[in-house]
């Protein structure tokens, strides 16, 4: 295969085809319409199942029907339609069946705006339903990257009877870049010995996420959450530029991290003796390698799109060991590598105190700006 | 002494379709009913191996575990949508959703008008009892004028509360519904004319006709706070003025499979 121009949201969405997807339900929403169109028109060309739903609520119940059957599905939204969302997922979650879904992050809380933003990492992260459960969430940071995680999703889900959510941004969504699309995989829908794809020559099969004995429900939080260990054991990926001699550490995901990696390589050419982790998998999160960093780094600075979301999990990594400061540009705005320059600079040749709140000083110097 | 269940003497045995599992239904609840008709048609038709059923959220939440088939257990009012993405992935198979009218005609509004629209070869049985069963007896969609339910105290104030809706009526408006029917489980021959429409229904589906739907007004004994005998007089005295039986849509093509 060659690189070509390829935008995000149809890169995701024909790179899910690739992958061997069989059905799609999907409503549209900016900025990942794209998805919806793609899928459009190339699922009924290649005779697979595409149903634009009345509304993200139904698009999740048509997914969860379809991943009962074990067929490989999915759907895709931005914020607002993944919080229409959240029901379905939390009972996918309850029943065990195996759910991609693409979130094309935008500007918020409420309508927001349809500018890329990071501020559904929580939602995402913490699993967003109710209930106890853990979904696997990959975070990419560049088109080629938003198609490696889209293939590897559907594994992932299948393996461990997981949701997995592809959480990118307005930006990784809508831009062009060059990228590499994987060969056709051929559809191989498997025979799974918990679909409940009609009890012919066999015993019937029920999927649910009810036990009404707290006793059987209880037993399903700690199943579900052995599993969760394994994915931790498992699945963790991130991502490490110029680490191995890095006083200070910049973490961020997805295009934030991109953006920081852009600062990062400015502030090398300085001679600031600084690297970046950039989590991949931010659900599981790298805890360990963080841990690491965090015996050797003089402090951190975490950057991201929103009002510092991921900054709690680095601070539980961190263990107040070092200063966790934090910059953030949320609403929709993008920061520009020069702004997380002169962040890394100020962590550079500031004296920094253990701050519980980093968020404090960081809205004090944005204020200041403003 | 004789017995009455050498086999020569049985007139009367559970449907292979009904698995011996004692049902959760109050005593003189027509869910049994119901259940009972689905399985023999299922089973009659040869069907019910290749069936996957969808249950609701509400008194037949459990559902699954009455049908010897496999089952999905939706989230409330969403059974439609979890159905469609059953049958459009599984289109050879057997699909219905069981569904009361709170799931259906309140929560779920938008999914059963929709799947309905969009002509899912899919059968719904819609369970009418005019009150909220699980939880206690609150105000449904379909309660009546003037009832009395848990959440309508002094009785259902259209002025306040609205008026009851008419789901039949409103499906049969929908150009993908082939066969929209409302029938009655409150006496012998009501209940003969069910399983017929029943039938007709699943037809519809396996014959590619589009989205049926059987609507059957039933008995809330327990909530309604009448006896069982009562209760099937109230449906003939008190429901089905409200919600007439009959025909809503039956398409030419459906009337051929009737005949």
């Amino acid at each position: 295969m060659t690189r070509e121009m390829l935008k995000g949201n149809e890169a995701i969405a024909e790179a899910a085809i690739r992958a061997g997807l069989e059905a799609y339900f999907g409503y549209p929403i900016t900025p990942q319409t794209e998805v919806l169109e793609w899928m459009s028109r190339r699922m009924p060309e290649l005779g697979r199942t595409f149903v634009q739903a009345e509304s993200e609520v139904a698009a999740i119940n048509m997914v969860y029907g379809a991943a009962c059957t074990g067929t490989r599905v999915m759907s895709s939204s931005s914020s607002p339609g993944v919080s229409l969302m959240m029901e379905g997922l939390s009972y996918v979650a309850g029943t065990e069946v195996p759910v991609v879904l693409v979130n094309v992050m935008r500007g918020g809380p409420g309508l927001g705006n349809i500018a890329p933003a990071q501020g559904d990492y929580f939602q995402a992260v913490y699993g967003g339903g109710h209930g106890d459960y853990r979904p696997i969430v990959l975070a990419p940071a560049s088109v080629q990257e938003a198609i490696d995680l889209t293939v590897l999703s559907f594994d992932l889900a299948e393996k461990y009877r997981s949701i997995v959510m592809v959480l990118a941004d307005g930006s990784i969504g809508q831009m062009m870049e060059p990228a590499e699309l994987p060969p056709m995989r051929k559809v191989e829908r498997k025979d799974w010995d918990w679909a409940t794809n009609g009890a012919i020559g066999r015993e019937r099969r029920i999927l649910t996420s009810i036990y009404i004995d707290p006793v059987d429900e209880e037993v399903t939080n700690l199943r579900l959450f052995k599993r969760w260990q394994e994915i931790q054991k498992n699945e963790i990926r991130y991502k490490e530029y110029f680490l191995d001699d890095a006083e200070f550490v910049v973490v961020g995901f997805g295009t934030a991290g991109r953006v920081a990696l852009s600062a990062v390589r400015q502030a090398r050419q300085q001679g600031i003796k600084v690297g970046l982790l950039r989590p991949v998998t931010v659900s599981p999160f790298p805890f360990e390698a963080l841990d690491k960093l965090a015996a050797k780094a003089q402090a951190f600075l975490v950057v991201e799109m929103n009002m510092g979301q991921m900054l709690n999990d680095v601070q539980l990594a961190v263990k107040g060991r070092v200063p966790v400061e934090f910059y953030g540009r949320p609403g929709g705005m993008v920061p520009f590598p020069d702004e997380i320059l002169s962040e890394i600079e100020r962590v550079a040749t500031t004296k920094l105190s253990i701050d519980p709140d980093p968020r404090n000083a960081w809205y004090e110097r944005m204020v200041a700006v403003k | 002494m004789t017995t009455i269940a050498k086999p020569e003497n049985l007139v009367y045995t559970r449907p292979e379709g009904l698995t011996d599992f004692p049902t959760h239904y109050c005593p003189g609840c027509t869910h049994g009913v119901a259940h009972r008709l689905i399985a023999e048609v299922l089973d009659e038709m040869g069907v019910t191996e290749k069936t996957i059923g969808v249950a609701p959220v509400g008194c037949s939440v459990f559902a699954y575990n009455y049908f010897d088939c496999d089952f999905v257990e939706a989230a409330h009012g969403r059974a439609p949508a979890m159905a469609t993405g059953i049958k459009r992935v599984l289109p050879e198979r057997v699909v219905f959703t069981y569904q009361g009218d709170g799931d259906l005609a309140s929560i779920g509004m938008a999914e059963i008008m929709h799947a309905a629209g969009r002509g899912e070869n899919i059968t719904v049985v819609f369970i009418n009892n005019a009150i909220y069963g699980m939880t206690g007896g609150q105000m449904a969609p379909t309660t009546l004028p003037g009832q009395k339910t848990t959440s309508s105290p002094l009785g259902r104030d259209v002025e306040t509360q609205g008026y009851p809706l008419r789901m039949s009526e409103m499906l049969a408006q929908m150009d993908g519904a082939g066969y929209i029917v409302r029938r009655s489980l409150h006496d012998p021959k009501n209940i003969r004319l069910a399983k017929k429409a029943i039938r007709t229904a699943f037809e519809t589906q396996v014959r590619g006709l589009g989205f049926s739907m059987v609507e059957l007004l039933s008995t809330c004994p327990t909530n309604w706070g009448i006896n069982a005998i009562d209760s099937l007089k109230w449906v003939e005295e008190h429901m089905i003025p409200v919600f007439p039986l009959g025909d809503y849509k039956v398409t030419a093509s459906v009337a051929e499979i009737k005949a």
